[in-house]
């Protein structure tokens, strides 16, 4: 049994990252203003959501197995802050931190009607953290770190946010890439042209 | 139902104007624009839920279903 709860703990971690990488992808494909991967926009954002919600019950799997295994031993406290745990203390506290980061980010998401869409972007950047934060934490950690697979794994999920944050830099990311001038205010914008 | 959209806030991304495609266009801009002509779009209650979806989604929070 207290094995069943190990072997959980490490597969559904493996699987949030996943999880979590493709959230992350989504997300950034729905703030293009373009459909994106061959869906409509209203698609991709909607798909960004359910697996972000999907990704909260692996995560929260991944969570409590570790509150009831013996191995890990991690105490209700370790669960919301971050490097105090007995074991492999960094390594653990950053998987606290992804977590704090995680409740946060879906917590305001859930509100945003409420909070307003200023305080939910500003809350919402911090995905910008977590997926690290998480990533490095699974290959710190574990039983599994070292082993081919979950490099393997790790870095090609590395490699798509990569790209995916590389589109969003990239000039064509926009549909109408000459909006975000007009946002700026027309004194600076006189004194843009000057600069050019 | 009414949907008001609040222009300050509007980005023009475009998810309405895919879910509610009876009801508004896209400007050259990607803006959205009721089909009607109205300031404030009405809403026939078939197309009622893909609005609420519109709202839920709109990723600058602009849309609002109103009563007027
Ligand atoms: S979904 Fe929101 S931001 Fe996008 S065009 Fe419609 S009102 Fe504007």
């Amino acid at each position: 049994m207290s094995d069943a709860l190990w072997y959980f703990a490490r597969g559904s971690g493996v699987v949030s990252i996943v999880l979590l990488t493709i959230v992350v992808v989504l997300g950034i494909g729905s703030r293009s203003g373009k459909p994106a991967f061959g869906l409509p926009r209203f698609a991709v954002s909607l798909l960004h959501r359910n697996a972000a919600l999907l990704a909260v019950v692996l995560v929260a799997g991944h969570v409590i197995s570790l509150l009831f295994d013996p191995y890990a031993q991690l105490r209700l406290f370790d669960i919301v802050l971050p490097f105090a745990g007995n074991y492999r203390p960094v390594w653990q506290g950053l998987g606290t931190l992804a977590f704090d980061l995680l409740v946060a980010i879906i917590v305001t998401s859930l509100l945003r009607h409420r909070l307003g869409a200023r305080t939910w972007r500003v809350v919402h950047w911090l995905a910008y953290l977590c997926w690290p934060v998480a990533l490095v934490h699974g290959l710190g950690t574990g039983s599994d770190n070292g082993t081919w697979w979950l490099w393997t794994i790790s870095i090609a999920c590395a490699v798509t946010v990569a790209a995916a944050v590389g589109w969003r830099l990239s000039t064509g990311f926009s549909r109408f890439p000459a909006r975000a001038e007009r946002r700026v205010a027309p004194r600076l914008r006189k004194e843009l042209e000057e600069v050019r | 139902m009414k949907l008001h959209v609040d222009w300050t806030a509007c980005d023009g991304r475009g998810v309405c104007t895919e879910l509610l495609e009876e009801v508004l266009v896209e400007d050259d801009w990607g803006f959205p624009v009721a089909r009607d002509g109205q300031r404030s779009p009405t809403v026939p209650p078939p197309l009622e839920a893909a609005a609420r979806q519109a709202v839920d989604r709109c990723p600058m929070l602009a849309l609002k279903l109103r009563s007027r």
